[in-house]
């Protein structure tokens, strides 16, 4: 290979109008300035680079790869039970494959994946996934596991090519490869049946797509461009697919392309008008607005193809997947109640599928209420009281999004106690405005409200289960009206959308959507809010309908269209995800905790018998990671300073510094991304959310000391050992990383932890039970 | 000498009449009858409690802000002479004759006043025409919601003050840099700015914001700075520390000021002691401090104490037992050790005595000369009352089945040994010695046999427990969380050999003499971080609001009802200003992006100058607006329409500056621009057709060098 070659991909990476911008653009004037900034592009010398045939860079990735799937596939299938959240993932994919509805906070792509790879790999779905520790016996799931390894095994060979893109440097390439090979966390995390070996394969090719399209900037249009500009989309796609933490990786993007398209848009050079400068002889006084349209042609094809692959190619991907989604989910399951009552209508086994209910409440009909709000649940009561101090010692009244007897109420006159199901009496149908009294069906109580605080709410009444077979008092007493009807209409079963006023005080039975305390069940809040506001947290809708007198109609006219469902699912993840909380009193993992690999997470392994598996990361990456992160910081803002005072670097480092601060900024950006974002958040939160940080960061790692080393060399560059600085350097860092932890994880434990005097380690120590299993991770 | 003789003393006085008459027309609107109603108006009651607090100089935690809100509004008490003595329980209840109702209000009533020239000196000094100023001025003198809140003990006038004051220092600051840099009125302005944005962060934390705006717009002019090769590198690093003093040492500073004086005026221990630690409160005169003073430091064998527990969730409480045993079977049926049961008890109590015991000797006091205990010592810790021995064994917990129950041991003489020894871990060793010493120390207490960590689960039992709360032993002992953690709080040297004269002791108070003082840091920190982690009840109140509703003006708050004339005072905007100033905003965005847009191409529609004028006044005011309105949307507390206030100001501000920009660039096509695009015009043109040519030439470079892969 000729040694252009070389340089021509630096070129090609380093594009050097991303380096003059803002002021320094307006000084470009003129042909002259233009031209010379482009053959003042840095040539780097890279003379390790150069030393390496084709065959040999093929022949580098692929030992990298090689070595990535050989950690990722030893002893696949060791331990042969269920590990931390493979109890709720592989329980997912049984759920696909056994076509049962489920809820889940994740988008549905990475357990349809998990479920598809089960089915390939005849997994027939009757494993039940109770609990970790749970032996797997006879049932397949190394077809599960050997997936997620794949896609865990190929982060490493994708790193590795996005380092030597960014940085057209084999060695910086290599530590990144080494970094991420012996990594113990990266490793531990890629061999389970869980969603993170799946998101961050679609994080990292994504990233590498990016870096790849962005590397053919100078042939735009072309075969591969085009090729890794869909790539990125469909990629993208995938990560908001698997969970929502890839709209980090979007927004890495999306910022990339704005800035990509800024500067497209400031390079006056891309014009399709070859006329202008004879139209603006002929009119000169209205120059700028055609001058305006006609340079926006080229500029206008640019943004056309990004908003084409990157918005619109992954928002019918994403959708395709939900499709698929509720095509393949068509039997009733554990998540129905989740939702809303037209959406339940779709699945067979539910009894709202193909039902046929009575149109109109009457009296004596028994019914569920339903909040209007999602994800809040049917108005219940169960046979147990508030807790003394908070407020009357009566029964609960709660919402449960569970189908459930205690869901069900009859609707009775407010006055007469007489049993309106007697067939002398007629059907007598309730009406918008009738005052009525709602009596728990299992427990023979009304509902009922009077002036105590309610439990969590404080300025709200509580509601409560009242009264004796049906006697209570005039705090019973309740008045149905349906929003936007008129006085006297009947009320219809699901359509009506209704509201229950409190005759005594006035107030609005309401949920607070607020998750009560063991007592309750945590099961959610129901009061009756004084504030007459029309919020959709007092609106309520009926359900379920028993009436033996009245004639039944069909319920098929509620099918809800496809965007409502996708809106709805969406609508119910939200929710599900800002459920959770932490508890009081719980340890639980902060964002600061991670990079400095605090403290891991235990996966597998209750007593000293067992086989044990933890999550933590080979300290010696981790730590070098952090360094590297303050180092790169410190390098980048001296080499921005230097620039910005107008210092005439020499080529050499001039393009090393455009290697730091473009290539390194990018990575900087990514790991940014997908860790600030993190202190914000106010869900449970677990160490493994700190990977795909940790992959940015361990790249930025590779190009930084790859980078110094370098200059190092450079500086040296008069004694005659100074070639070796850089080779040795890495060398050593290569070493150095791929520190073994010794076999007894004792010595891992942090200094700081009070475990530390334990003789038997950290395993035991640390976890005796299962708190730590995240409910979803 | 005499000097003067010779020549005449001149003072040359150049005096803006404009700011005069602005500045009287505030006073005046902010002024007049100030002391009506003389009732409680809104949240009056909240802050007066506070005021009433300093005046009586007891110690207070309030978690919506940091104290210099609430000293300025004290400082108005204490200029009136106001003794603190006012219930201040209810809106619309009449204040008595002793509160001083009108310099209680002054302070809001001269910031709010003082606002209005503000304005305009702002407007001004963005490089704007007087009659731009003027109009901001007025603007901002007509609002009736700006009327409102300033007419009242409320924080936001003081805070929109402080804000101005931070905006309008800096551009001072800023325009003095183009001809005396270093010079003192460039100094003046740029401490100033900082000095302004500690108080504005002083008042409300949403003052941070601002702060964080000024930062920006400074970073942004030091990076030009850095960029400005005419100046040599020792110039500009002292512009950059300049800066960096000035803008981030002196708030820190002043900030901490605030603390220094809020936590030298509370000196008195008052309601909201419980929170604090032993050590802070043990600071307070009276409380704790009454209780515990002349006690020994060093905790020693033989030592009787009570040990707190840190965490205070759900209530301070001390670790406590009694004679009654746990019950052999729950209620759901898993089994106890029936020993005696161990709680925590949120009341003072002759049985939250325990006794520190050496577990190699049997006596139960204090050697002459004390033997301290250490950090990593093993210890037992006997029951003053029942002399049994603090216990954990591996029977699970009454309420919290994953951890081990704690009791004092009773030998029922069945295979269940003592397990009765913990190593002492004393939490904070690192900053203080490894003594255990009375109310400094934070320990732990690991259990030997099974490390598990002594722990307050926070759950009450049910009767059988007497609803105390439950302690447990638990093995997830990773990190540091409060509620494994216990101090010491009183504390003396056991002399009793029997336990009968043990127990008369127990009864006694503690007596002796030492005084604990923690550091000004300590106590900062611990308030700045309780304050901080406070949790109020997000209540939904009758006039909370959302973001959305304060842009349309769609919601108000009634502030008062006069009881028999049913007058009253409402917070509400005047829709008018709202509205043009949010149609302000929208114009001034869509117009930024327009010239940002063409400027990319080179179509300069504005000359340079102009540009800066432009850019800098949106950033100030449209990003004011922006960064004190957006992060409301993702708070969760509740929101009221005052909130807005501050936003709502530098909308205020961007209005003229968008109604002169129209007038001059937009709607006349006058002479002016007219006459810049001949002189600019013509070059800019020019230089398009060249670039335009030059395509051609680019291609030719490039082509030869297109990057191949290596195959």
């Amino acid at each position: 290979m000729p040694p252009a070659v070389g340089g021509g991909l630096a070129g090609s990476e380093l594009r050097p109008r991303r380096g003059r911008c803002g002021s320094q653009a307006a000084r470009a004037v003129g042909p002259d300035v233009a031209t010379e900034a482009t053959t003042r592009s840095p040539k780097r010398p890279a003379p390790s680079s150069r030393r390496f045939e084709a065959p040999g860079r093929w022949a580098l990735l692929a030992l990298v790869t090689l070595m990535s799937f050989a950690t990722r596939f030893h002893r696949l299938d060791q331990p042969p039970h269920i590990c931390w959240d493979e109890t709720h993932f592989g329980k997912m994919g049984s759920y696909y494959i056994n076509r049962t509805f489920f809820f889940d906070v994740h988008p549905p792509l990475g357990k349809m994946l998990i479920g598809l790879a089960g089915h390939l790999t005849g997994y027939d779905g009757t494993f039940l996934f109770q609990k970790p520790g749970d032996e797997y016996e006879h049932h397949s799931y190394l077809g599960m596991r050997g997936f997620c390894a794949f896609l865990g095994a190929l982060l490493i060979p994708f790193a590795y090519l996005t380092v030597l893109e960014l940085s057209q440097s084999l060695p910086a390439a290599l530590l990144t490869a080494a970094l991420l090979t012996f990594d113990t966390g990266c490793l531990t995390l890629s061999q389970y049946i869980l969603l993170d070996p799946i998101l961050m394969f679609f994080i990292m090719a994504a990233m590498l797509s990016m870096v790849k399209y962005n590397s053919y900037a100078n042939r735009p249009f072309s075969a591969p461009w085009w090729l890794w500009l869909s790539l990125t989309g469909v990629n993208l796609a995938g990560a908001l697919g698997v969970k929502f933490v890839g709209l980090f990786i979007i927004l890495q993007v999306g910022w990339n392309t704005v800035s990509d398209l800024w500067h497209l848009f400031g390079d006056l050079s891309l014009s399709m008008i070859t006329h202008m400068s004879g139209i603006r002889q002929i009119m000169p006084h209205m120059p700028s607005t055609l001058h305006w349209l006609g340079l926006q042609v080229t500029v206008g094809k640019h943004l056309t193809a990004r908003i084409l692959c990157l918005i619109v190619l992954p928002l019918a991907l994403y959708t395709a997947t939900y499709a698929v989604h509720f095509m393949v989910l068509n039997k009733s399951g554990p998540g129905d109640g989740f939702f809303s009552s037209a959406f339940q209508a779709r699945l067979s086994g539910n009894n709202l599928h193909n039902a046929s209910i009575p149109e109109h409440l009457a009296y004596g009909s028994v019914i569920t209420v339903k909040s209007a709000r999602m994800a809040v649940g049917y108005l219940h009561s169960h046979g147990h009281l508030y807790p003394e101090g908070i407020g009357a010692r009566q029964q609960q009244v709660t919402t449960y999004l569970h189908k459930d007897y205690n869901n069900l109420w009859i609707i009775k006159k407010h006055n007469t106690n007489s049993d309106p199901l007697d067939p002398s009496l007629p059907v007598e149908f309730v009406k918008h405005g009738d005052v009525i009294r709602l009596e728990h069906k299992e427990t023979s109580r009304n509902l009922h409200s009077h002036y105590h605080e309610a439990p969590l709410t404080r300025k709200h009444y509580q509601v409560t289960g009242y009264g004796i077979n049906g006697t209570g008092d005039s705090n019973d007493f309740w008045r149905i009206e349906v929003v936007n009807r008129k006085f006297g209409n009947r009320i219809k079963v699901l359509r009506s959308r209704i509201r229950l006023i409190h005759l005594v005080t006035g107030c609005v039975l309401g949920s607070s959507g607020k998750v009560l305390p063991k007592w309750g069940w945590e099961q959610l809040e129901v009061t009756c809010t004084p504030y007459l506001k029309e919020t959709l947290n007092s609106i309520w809708n009926v359900e379920d309908h028993i009436n033996p007198k009245l004639p039944n109609i069909s319920l098929d006219v509620l099918q809800p269209s496809f965007p409502e469902i996708m809106l709805e699912a969406h609508m119910v993840m939200i929710r599900g995800n800002n459920g959770l909380k932490p508890k009081d009193n719980e340890f639980t993992s902060k964002p600061w905790h991670w990079p400095i690999n605090y403290q891991g997470l235990r996966f597998s392994g209750i007593n000293d018998t067992d086989f044990r598996v933890y999550l933590l990361g080979n300290p010696v990456v981790w730590w070098l990671n952090l360094l590297s992160i303050a180092l790169y910081l410190l390098s980048g803002s001296i080499f921005a300073v230097a620039l910005q005072r107008g210092a005439r670097l020499p080529a050499e480092v001039e393009g090393l510094s455009q290697v730091l601060l473009q290539g390194g900024g990018q990575l900087l950006l990514g790991w940014m991304m997908h860790y600030f974002p993190f202190f914000l958040m106010g869900r449970i939160l677990y160490f493994h959310h700190y990977f795909p940080a940790m992959l940015f960061s361990s790249m930025l790692t590779g190009l930084l000391w790859d980078t110094l080393l370098r200059l190092c060399a450079w500086s040296l560059a008069s004694f005659s050992l100074a070639g070796h600085v850089h080779t040795l350097g890495i060398l050593s860092l290569l070493l150095g990383i791929a520190y073994r932890p010794p076999r007894r994880l004792k010595a891992l434990t942090p200094p700081w932890d009070v475990t530390k005097g334990r003789a038997d380690g950290i395993v035991t120590a640390v976890l005796p039970s299962f708190p730590q299993i995240s409910k979803y991770s | 000498m005499l000097g003067f003789l010779q020549r005449p003393v001149v003072v040359t006085a150049d005096i803006n009449l404009n700011v005069v008459a602005l500045t009287a027309v505030g006073l005046l609107s902010r002024l007049w009858q100030l002391a009506y109603p003389r009732a409680v108006v809104f949240d009056e009651v909240y802050y007066g409690q506070y005021i009433s607090f300093y005046m009586k100089r007891i110690f207070f935690l309030d978690g919506s802000g940091p104290p210099f809100g609430h000293m300025l509004l004290a400082l108005g008490g204490y200029l009136g002479g106001f003794d603190g003595n006012f219930l201040w329980n209810r809106i619309g209840a009449e204040y008595s004759t002793n509160v001083p109702v009108w310099s209680l209000r002054l302070l809001p009533a001269l910031a709010g006043a003082l606002s209005v020239p503000m304005a305009y000196q702002i407007v001004w000094e963005l490089g704007f025409s007087h009659c731009a100023a003027v109009g901001a001025a007025l603007l901002i003198l007509i609002e009736n919601a700006l009327i409102t809140q300033s007419r009242l003990m409320l924080l936001e006038s003081a805070l929109i003050f402080f804000n101005l004051l931070a905006v309008l220092s800096y551009l001072k600051f800023s325009n003095s840099q183009k001809h005396g840099p270093f010079s003192p009125s460039w100094w003046f302005w740029l401490i100033l700015t900082g000095v302004a944005c500690a108080c504005a962060v002083g008042i409300k934390y949403v003052g941070v914001f601002t702060y964080l705006l000024v930062l920006g717009v400074a970073a942004v002019h030091a990076w030009h700075l850095i960029g400005d090769q005419t100046l040599s590198n020792v110039r500009v690093l002292c512009h950059l520390l300049a800066r960096a003093v000035a803008l981030l040492v002196i708030p820190v500073l002043v900030y901490l000021l605030f603390f220094y004086v809020h936590l030298l005026l509370l000196c008195r221990s008052g309601p909201h002691d419980q929170i604090m630690s032993s050590a802070f409160q043990a600071s307070l005169e009276g409380g704790l401090a009454r209780i515990t003073q002349g006690q020994p430091l060093e905790v020693a064998y033989g030592s009787q104490v009570t040990l707190k527990n840190a965490f205070g969730q759900p209530v301070p409480c001390w670790l406590h037992s009694h004679q009654s045993t746990y019950p052999v079977i729950y209620e759901n049926g898993r089994g106890s050790s029936h020993q005696q049961q161990v709680t925590c008890y949120p009341f003072k109590d002759v049985n939250n005595w325990w006794i520190v015991k050496d577990p190699g000797r049997h006596q139960l006091v204090v050697n002459n000369p004390p033997r301290p205990v250490r950090h990593g010592d093993i210890v037992q810790l006997a029951h003053g009352m029942t002399t049994r021995l603090l216990n954990t064994h591996d029977v699970a917990a009454p309420l919290s089945p994953h951890s081990q129950e704690v009791s004092c041991y009773i030998d029922y003489n069945v295979s269940m040994p003592a397990q009765n020894l913990w190593r002492l871990d004393i939490v904070n060793r690192e900053s203080d010695t490894d003594v255990w010493k009375t109310i400094v120390s934070e320990v732990r207490f690991v259990h030997v046999n099974t490390s598990a960590v002594l722990k307050l689960s926070g759950a009450p039992l049910p009767d059988w427990g007497f609803r105390q709360l439950e302690v447990v032993g638990e093995q997830l002992s990773r990190g540091y969380h409060g509620s494994t953690v216990w101090s010491v709080e009183e504390h003396r040297y056991g002399r009793s050999q029997e336990q009968k004269e043990r127990e008369l002791e127990l009864h006694s108070p503690t007596q002796t003499d030492v005084s604990r003082n923690l550091s000004f840091m300590a106590r900062f920190s611990e308030l700045q971080w309780r304050m901080l982690t406070v949790r109020s009840d997000d209540s939904e109140h009758k006039y909370s609001s959302t973001p959305l509703d304060w842009v349309m003006l769609d919601t108000n708050i009634a502030y008062w009802l006069h009881p028999r004339t049913s007058a009253q005072i409402h917070l509400l905007g005047n829709i008018v200003i709202w509205a043009s100033a949010s149609l302000a905003t929208l114009v001034y965005a869509l117009l930024f992006i327009w010239y940002l847009f063409r400027r990319r191409r080179r179509v300069c529609d504005l000359p340079e100058d102009c540009w800066l004028r432009w850019a800098l006044a949106g950033a100030l005011c449209a990003g004011g607006w922006a960064v004190n309105y957006v992060p409301f949307f993702m708070m969760e507390k509740t929101l009221f329409l005052y909130h807005y206030l501050p936003a709502l100001t530098f909308q205020i501000l961007l209005l003229p500056v968008v109604l002169e920009h129209v007038s001059d660039h937009l709607c006349s096509r006058p002479r002016p621009s007219m006459a810049w695009l001949s002189q600019n015009g013509a070059p800019g043109v020019l230089l398009k057709r060249e670039k335009r040519r030059s395509p051609s030439k680019r291609k030719a470079v490039p082509a030869g060098r297109t990057p191949r892969r290596p195959a």
